[in-house]
């Protein structure tokens, strides 16, 4: 099967064989620190995310629970991948957890200090020569926020891509998804072919706790690492080198003051002296 | 990297609607250009857009691309990035510039990658260096930092902006400049996803928080979704909007459209009234633009009191029917 992915164009859905409702699906996720710990280091103008606990990223837990919610209604395999250092292993566990089937460890020194661009390249080289249906992303890490892996990785593959997805159905022909895009005042309904790129956000479903028996299996379930020159990638291509966009320095955001505070006074009087001071700076 | 000129704002439109954003990119892009000896460029994409050329002219731009066809009759990624791309690689840009709306962030990273460009998304600061590079300012690890960062190698330096960040300028309509029609090749076989229906879940007669002057805004400490009257009926006699924290939004007391904060909208009012909220960073971070932060809290310690202009200490049951007394009094002597 891998060899007749290799042979595929990009984005050609080849997962047929096995009849039109099994789907292939799958959902690139990243670890990130829990923002609650991150600190500066003080007079180094770095982020200091050393000892700092990590996670999987929320949005993507609504990636893999979409994920293996098709599959389990559908049939398929759900792949999960990561581009990460050895410790985020800890986010390929879990989402294995959850019901993953199998996993990719993107996993080079070579890789580090990536942008989205040099994010996904790796990505989309990996994937390129898979097969699949349907890729789900989260909408935006929670350390960055930036939201931009997704529509690039579907740029690199040639593949339509549908942005915050808060529902999602497959057609009864098994070649469409139809979706619900969260815009400014609502959702859009959006229909497109198979294959297709989504970003999931809140709303999608109630992502699982995995259970004991999800955790016990999920150290036994396939597990591959995968290096840049094993992908053919060379390193002025990748991480820090292959970036576009690199961080010049990092401060504390600029702290607003604060003013008048009033404690133990009446509400009437309290009332009164707001109101004044609303009129005085012409604010009502 | 020295051909390419220009300082470019993608002026978002929506169902041939300006989007406000746009106004404040092309504000903004006038100092950089100004600061860059280069021209602004607004990129006008959709159908039935002209007739927003020569306000964006009046905002500060020196020319106006506009790619008008019916096949951009609603925003569609396929279609959009294609314009923009081709646009970009036959007037080759210095920067360029996109609000950071739902479009705006599904649009941006297509372009970048098509084209190979480094891109930061939902800035809130733009400043030149010494090497005249666009050091893209933006919040990270839920505002707890500030990260300034640059595209060295390539051009455009392209970034999306969070909206309602920076102000627009007054229009001037003695300003002149150019507007230039572009005929692309379009085809419906270019658009790979069907819009079949859109859907506005703004609740009738429901002032948005984006665009309102005043913000009336409620926290956990409402405790009941009843309770809202209160805030409510303070808007109303302020021709406020009515906004919720996370948690109350998250409870469906109020639609997300009013959600203020990190995970909801940015807001630049005048006043704003932060009633039960104790003000975590995740909410702050939407609030830091108004020129007034009122707040209400039982708790003496909430980290609300470090950013508000005005702060009163106390039960909001029992302060806030005071204030729209006071106000009511003060309203009706005028």
């Amino acid at each position: 099967m891998l060899i007749m992915g290799l042979m595929s164009p990009a984005g050609q859905r080849t997962g047929s064989p096995r009849g039109a409702s099994f789907m292939k699906i799958i959902v690139p996720i990243k670890q990130v620190p829990d923002a609650v710990e991150v600190r500066i280091k003080e007079a180094a103008d770095t982020l200091n995310t050393d000892g700092v606990p990590q996670m999987l990223n929320p949005f993507d837990l609504f990636a893999v629970e979409a994920a293996i919610q098709l599959k389990e209604e559908k049939g398929g395999e759900v792949v999960i991948m990561t581009m990460g250092p050895p410790q985020a292993n800890a986010a390929i566990l879990k989402a294995l957890a959850m019901g993953g089937d199998r996993a990719i460890h993107l996993l080079d020194p070579a890789f580090e200090g990536a942008d989205s661009w040099s994010t996904a390249i790796v990505l989309a080289e990996q994937i390129r020569k898979m097969e699949y249906d349907l890729i789900i992303c989260g909408r935006q890490s929670m350390d960055w926020d930036l939201g931009q892996v997704g529509a690039e990785l579907a740029e690199l593959l040639d593949l339509p891509q549908i942005t915050g997805v808060r529902h999602l159905e497959i057609t009864e022909d098994g070649k469409h998804v139809i979706t619900h895009r969260v815009t400014e005042d609502g959702y859009e309904v959006v229909k497109a072919r198979m294959p297709v790129l989504l970003t999931a956000t809140k709303g999608l479903n109630e992502p699982r706790l995995p259970n004991i028996m999800g955790i016990m299996k999920a150290k036994k379930k396939p597990l591959e690492t995968i290096d840049a020159a094993t992908l053919g990638l060379d390193a002025t291509q990748i991480g820090r080198n292959g970036a576009l966009s690199k961080t010049v320095r990092v401060f504390p955001p600029e702290k607003r003051k604060g003013g008048i505070k009033l404690e133990d006074v009446e509400p009437k009087e309290a009332a009164k002296q707001l109101v004044e001071f609303l009129a005085k700076k012409g604010a009502i | 990297m020295s051909e390419h000129k220009g300082v470019w704002v993608y002026c978002e439109t929506d169902e041939s609607r300006l989007k406000r954003v746009a106004l404040e990119l092309v504000t903004t892009a006038r100092d950089l250009a100004d600061k860059l000896g280069e021209e602004v460029v607004a990129v006008l994409i959709g159908n039935d857009i002209e007739r927003h050329a020569e306000g964006l002219i009046w905002q500060g731009a020196d020319k106006v691309l506009v790619v008008n066809d019916e096949i951009l009759a609603k925003y569609t990624t396929d279609a959009y990035s294609k314009a923009l791309a081709n646009l970009i690689e036959a007037h080759k840009p210095s920067i360029l510039l996109l609000g950071a709306t739902t479009n705006g962030r599904d649009l941006a990273p297509r372009v970048a990658a098509k084209l190979k460009l480094g891109l930061t998304a939902d800035c809130t600061g733009l400043e030149l260096n010494d090497k005249k590079q666009l050091l893209q300012i933006r919040p990270a690890f839920s505002g707890k930092v500030m990260v300034e960062l640059v595209s060295p190698e390539s051009r455009p330096q392209m970034t999306t902006v969070r909206p309602n960040v920076f102000k627009p300028a007054e229009p001037d309509d003695s300003r002149t400049g150019d507007i230039e029609h572009v005929k692309m090749q379009m085809s419906p076989d270019d658009i790979r996803t069907e819009i079949l229906e859109k859907v506005k879940e703004v609740v009738e007669g429901m002032i948005s928080v984006d665009e309102a002057e005043v913000v009336v805004c409620s926290g956990r400490g409402i405790k009941e979704p009843e309770n809202l009257k209160l805030p409510e009926e303070l808007a109303k006699l302020l021709d406020a909007a009515v906004g919720g924290s996370r948690p109350i939004v998250d409870l469906g007391w109020l639609p997300p459209t009013q959600q203020v904060g990190q995970s909801g909208r940015t807001i630049l009012p005048n006043l704003y009234f932060a009633l039960g909220i104790s003000g975590a960073v995740q909410h702050t971070a939407g609030i830091r633009g108004a020129s007034l932060i009122v707040a209400v809290n039982k708790d003496p310690d909430a980290p609300i009191f470090e950013l508000s202009d005005f702060g009163i200490v106390g039960d909001l049951f029992e302060v806030l029917p005071e204030i729209i007394a006071e106000i009511k009094r003060v309203q009706s002597e005028r």
